[in-house]
């Protein structure tokens, strides 16, 4: 039988893999095939065993008031409705747990079923467990449930709210001041300056909607408890449920080897895991929730709106003088989450007078919590946004402003970037762009109808390194196998794990498996922060190490090695042979079996730059400590880059849509540069979603979230994204790690918003201060003519 | 969701009497216990929501074969209840000699959607408006009536400004309804009284009563469209102005079909979307037009009559502004057209 032939499918500008793997290698996923043919497992293909029951949320339809009647009785007649939990049958048998801001692990510390109390819309206030998801969802819709509403505070402006400085809020461990950043007296330089910019931005509510819903499995058996729910932080999930059930965190394991897309919505335990926990146990059944696309809305955490006072002066010629940073962040009633971006919004730019302060503005709403790049994706576009408009007032091109503010120092405490490329990035963006093009006057470029807009930003995000744990293990077939609790959210960890290990122990691809994503495993930090790359690479590279010294050491001692009697240092693993310096090589297997007899087996720990000393006990009990960007006492580390975008707006009608990205990215050692660069472009993808489509809407009286599903939460479709260029600007960093490696994982968002704002400004002349752009705010745009 | 019972319908009478009400009390058709699916795609959507809870579901697609047929004649366009979206979008007649109607569903919802919806469900999508479709809500007149419109002053965003009342202000969605409406359609349908023809301006009601929203009776199956044929239907356009550029719902969108000579308007057919309660014909914007000499100037003043009555609600503020634009634009373009 002739075998039919393939199809040849090549990505538009994807380079071919790089034959030898190693760090720096591009390199197709190794668990590419495994996804795309289905077999890659994720969260909510697990079922649990055998015949497990199916449970449906209630959630609430106020935001704030008290559940005054539960009417169970139309519920108990669906045929296969199994048990109804509501606060009278949970109450405090389920603990709240500490919020992960304060060293716990839950995204919030509202207990839904602890009491008749409802803290926000959506809130879930009964869970129906049924023979089927059909009957549970069916007996949830016949559940009664009878409010007494109190007048709810929806977000900025609303009555009602509760306003604190985040300073006096800050977490255990935290100095004041902290959240506050400052130097010299940015008052008086500000009333001082010759120009100056003074104005508020505001970014939208934004929920992370991953593509896989939120599910949530749980099993018991003879007293332990397994949870499969895809995760970026299965030791902190271990060690936040057995807390909030009363039990030892060796009794829970969590399995989350594939997760279908997180953007930090997986990164603190929400409050339904032990519910589904708790029902399970009660059933002594396993126990299956899928939520559904709605109340993933409120079940769950999101970025919260911002709002921001800039006040920026310079001297003519584009020195700042003054720089003030003022936040504003929506948080629920009882928790103080906050992203606190001034950290490195005032670190960016040479000013000698800083000021900053952030304040939580306590709401009637769920609590938000990470989303990708956190605090510098609002925060930097307000401070990117007021840098154009100092540029236009100064009529001056805003790279050359950047240019004229650049540093190597930080301003606040003077300390150095280990590595800072920002111009380097500007350069080689602008170039590909054709920046030198640009006309400066806005709406001075036009296409027929389109009014063309150019502009640009620059995007920081801080490399951060945290202690993490690995096990590898060499056969003497040469066949490694590396585990570590890590977290594949999408970015592609297993293949710079494998990467790293092929590198070090010099074996191919094809004889490396790679297991993440169970907390039996030795602890990996959460998937947060961009650390995962550099934490684990950097220790798994520890654990070749160690292998390669231990074969290496044998080999000088032999004397019918090649390589007796010289130094173990010197030696390497290429190619699956030892080899010296000189050429001399002996096969793997041969010098292998001088070390060990059966496998070789590593487990190794890594300590980063800055981590607490505790920092591995810390780990295991499932708190990751991320050292690294604004927060250590001698350096700042960060990576840069610099976003260019061209917007198109209908002369006419006001659309806006942006057919052409070039962003330029300096950002250490880049492991694999394939997966690397779609992780780049998808974050300037998500950059123009951010812009241009994605808000929350809110309805002001009851505090409710509107469009709660994606046909109405708009994010970009293929017809918007024309051309992404994604350059990397070579750079090395030997101090953030050992590797080099600065993590890129949420640099390519960052500042893509206020690129858009600012060609919109450009295309039009209307200087949007408030996201997303919408058609009715271009619409008054006088300075263009129809 | 509530547990239905499902039947399958191969021809108009079994639908019709699988279909068929069980009690004489008058009720709005889409709360009938019987409903008729076809692609599902808005159906199912709103059972899953636990909006509509129909306790039968009679499948008509088995009336794909009799009913699924497209047929352009010199005098008109015919169109069976079932034929799909991706169907009549790519039919090479009417993406010739009506474009407007092709470009309608090609700018509607999604590929795949586009391939599973009828004509048949299109033109009884019912609004996007979130106080309708979430239950959670309480005042909604459309769902529960009597108990209020949470939209006036809620988030409106997206509302209409046409044909509205304090009653109700939700926004018909759908982008081949205003196309039939430009053109002057009729819906033919089969219910228990017998056939009958339907003008398709007629077909959805205002919103005096706002959970009832169309003439046609519980258990009425439409089974196809007539579009009349006109000198006009060639020179057409269908503009659609929205938050992204595909598969996005019409925050404005103009129906345009034009009958020029030297210049002149001999006939004009407008139709608007997204900015109106039902699918919309601006008659006052077509007499504007009628008879005068094209240009950018009087594609103003029929923009201008096509909005005098229109009123806003807070945040669809600016459709007022924007549905003059869409149309103008229409206009423009379908004026210039190379035909
Ligand atoms: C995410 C999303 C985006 C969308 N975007 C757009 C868009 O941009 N533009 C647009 O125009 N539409 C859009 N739609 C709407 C879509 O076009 C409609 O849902 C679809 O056309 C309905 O057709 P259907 O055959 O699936 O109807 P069904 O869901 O099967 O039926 C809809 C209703 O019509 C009734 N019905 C169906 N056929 C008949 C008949 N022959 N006689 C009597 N009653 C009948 C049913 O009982 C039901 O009440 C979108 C839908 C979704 C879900
Ligand atoms: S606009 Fe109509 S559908 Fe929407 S809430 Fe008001 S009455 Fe209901």
């Amino acid at each position: 039988m002739v075998d039919s032939p393939r199809p040849q499918v090549m990505l538009q500008g994807a380079p071919p893999d790089d034959a030898r793997p190693g760090i720096g290698a591009s390199t197709s996923r190794i668990d590419g095939r495994a996804k795309v043919t289905g077999e890659a497992r994720y969260g909510s293909d697990f079922s649990g065993g055998h015949n497990p029951a199916y449970a449906f949320l209630v959630t609430s339809a106020i935001a704030r008031g008290r559940i005054t009647m539960l009417d169970e009785s139309d519920t108990r007649t669906v045929p296969g409705v199994l048990d109804i939990l509501t606060y009278r049958n949970v109450g405090d048998r389920i603990k709240p747990g500490k919020t992960f801001d304060d060293k716990g692990y839950m995204g919030t510390t509202i207990a839904p079923l602890a009491s008749d109390r409802v803290w926000h819309d959506g809130q879930i206030v009964a869970v129906v467990i049924a023979d089927t998801f059909e009957a549970a969802r069916e007996g949830a819709h016949r559940l009664k449930v009878t409010y007494a509403e109190e007048a709810p505070s929806a977000t900025f402006d609303s009555p009602g709210l509760e306003i604190v400085s985040a300073d006096s809020a800050s977490r255990e461990g935290e100095e004041p001041g902290e959240e506050k950043p400052q130097v010299g007296n940015a008052a008086q330089a500000f009333a001082a300056a010759p120009v100056k910019i003074d104005a508020f931005y505001d970014t939208p509510t934004q929920h992370h909607n991953p593509i896989e819903l939120f599910t949530t499995t749980c099993s018991w058996s003879n007293g332990k408890l397994t949870v499969w729910e895809s995760s970026q932080n299965v030791y902190g999930y271990q060690n936040g449920l057995a807390e909030q059930l009363g039990i030892e965190p060796s009794d829970v394991r969590i399995i989350s080897p594939y997760i279908g897309g997180a953007f930090g919505a997986r990164g603190s335990l929400t409050q339904r895991t032990a519910l589904i926990a708790y029902a399970s146990r009660r059933l002594n059944r396993p126990v299956k929730l899928e939520a559904t696309r709605q109340q993933g809305f409120t079940i769950a955490t999101y970025r919260a709106e911002t709002r921001h006072r800039i006040r920026l002066g310079a001297t003519p010629d584009g020195r700042l003088q003054a720089l003030t940073h003022e936040g504003w962040e929506v948080s629920s009633r009882p928790d103080n989450y906050k992203v606190a971006g001034t950290d490195a919004s005032t670190r960016l730019y040479a000013c000698p007078n800083v000021s900053s302060e952030v304040f939580i503005v306590h709401a009637d709403r769920n609590t938000p919590g990470f989303m990708r790049s956190p605090p510098e994706i609002p925060y930097l576009f307000a401070l990117e946004s007021a840098m154009d408009e100092l540029a236009v007032a100064l009529k001056m091109d805003p790279v050359e402003l950047r240019r004229i503010n650049d540093t190597q120092k930080e301003p606040i405490k003077g300390l150095p970037y280990t590595s800072r490329s920002l111009m380097q990035c500007f350069d080689a963006a602008s170039q590909a762009f054709g920046w030198s093009r640009r006309t400066p006057e806005p709406g001075s470029m036009r296409d027929g109808d389109w009014l063309i807009g150019w502009g640009c930003a620059t995007t920081m995000y801080p490399t951060q390194v945290a202690p993490a744990a690995a096990r590898v293990t060499l056969t003497p077939q040469g066949s490694a196998r590396i585990q570590s609790a890590s977290h594949e959210i999408g970015t592609g960890i297993y293949t710079v794990v494998a990467l790293t290990a092929a590198d070090r122990l010099g074996i191919p691809l094809d004889k490396i498996t790679v297991e993440l994503g169970d907390s039996e495993l030795p602890p990996a930090p959460v998937a947060g922060g961009s650390n995962s790359t550099a934490s684990v690479c950097n220790v798994v590279a520890k654990a070749c190490e160690e292998i390669r010294s231990r074969i290496a050491r044998a080999a000088v001692t032999a004397q019918d090695s090649v390589h007796f009697g010289l130094d173990p240092a010197s030696l390497t693993l290429t190619d699956e042979t030892l080899q010296s310096a000189d050429g001399r090589s002996e096969p793997l297997d041969k010098a292998f079996g001088r070390a060990a007899g059966g496998a070789m087996e590593v487990y190794a720990e890594n300590i980063p730059h800055g981590a607490p000393p505790d920092g591995m006990k810390r780990l295991y009990r499932g708190t990751s400590s991320l050292a690294g960007g604004a927060k250590l006492k001698d350096r700042i580390q960060f990576a840069f880059g610099a976003q260019f975008v061209e917007v198109r707006v209908d002369a006419r009608t006001r659309e806006v849509r942006a057919p052409r990205m070039v962003g330029a990215y300096a950002s250490g050692r880049i492991v694999n540069p394939k997966a690397a660069k779609s992780q780049l472009m998808g974050g300037q993808i998500w950059g123009i979603s951010a812009a241009l489509h994605e808000a929350t809407e809110i309805d002001r009286r009851a505090a409710r979230y509107y469009n709660d599903d994606l046909a109405e939460y708009l994010i970009p479709v293929n017809a918007d994204i024309e051309e992404v260029q994604t350059i990397f600007v070579p750079e090395e960093d030997k101090l953030v790690n050992d590797l080099g490696i600065k993590g890129l994982g949420e640099l390519g968002n960052v500042g893509l918003n206020a690129a858009v704002a600012n060609a919109v400004f450009h295309a039009t002349g209307v200087r949007i201060r408030e996201l997303p752009i919408r058609i009715e705010k271009l619409l008054d745009a006088p300075a263009i003519r129809s | 969701m509530r547990p239905f019972l499902y039947e399958r319908a191969d021809d108009v009478q079994s639908a019709l009497r699988a279909a068929a009400p069980t009690s004489q009390t008058s009720i709005p058709p889409t709360e009938a216990s019987a409903q008729f699916i076809a692609g599902g795609t808005l159906l199912l959507d709103l059972m899953k929501l636990d909006t509509m809870r129909p306790q039968v579901l009679v499948d008509i697609n088995g009336l794909e074969r009799t009913h699924g047929q497209i047929a352009a004649t010199a005098q008109e366009l015919r169109l069976g209840a079932l034929v799909r979206m991706s169907q009549a979008a790519e039919h090479p007649d009417i993406l010739r000699d009506y474009p407007l109607i092709a470009q309608s569903l090609q700018q509607a919802a999604s590929a795949q959607l586009r391939n599973m919806a009828s004509l048949g469900g299109n033109v009884l999508q019912r609004t996007r408006c979130q106080y309708f479709r979430d239950p959670s809500w309480p005042a909604c007149n459309k769902r529960a009536p009597g108990t209020g419109c949470s939209a006036l002053e809620g988030v409106n965003r997206k509302h209409a400004v046409l044909g509205i009342n304090e009653h109700c202000i939700a926004e018909y969605p759908g982008d081949f309804g205003p196309t039939l409406a430009a053109l002057g359609a009729s819906v033919e349908t089969a219910g228990p009284g017998g056939a009958r023809s339907i003008p398709f301006e007629r077909l959805h009601n205002g919103p005096e009563v706002p959970n009832v929203e169309t003439v046609l009776a519980p258990g009425e199956l439409i089974t196809g469209f007539v579009v009349p044929a006109g000198p006009w239907t060639r020179r057409s356009v269908y503009l659609k102005v929205r938050d992204r550029q595909s598969y996005a719902f019409g925050l404005a969108t103009a129906a345009v079909a034009l009958d020029l000579s030297d210049g002149v308007v001999n006939e004009a057919r407008i139709g608007l979307g997204g900015v109106a309660y039902k699918p919309w014909r601006a008659h006052d914007a077509e007499a504007v037009l009628r008879g005068k000499p094209f240009d950018e100037a009087i594609a103003h003043a029929a923009a201008e009559a096509a909005f005098a009555g229109a009123r806003a609600h807070g945040e669809n503020e600016y459709k007022l502004d924007l549905g003059r634009r869409t149309l103008v634009r229409a206009l423009l373009q379908a004026a210039k057209l190379e035909i």
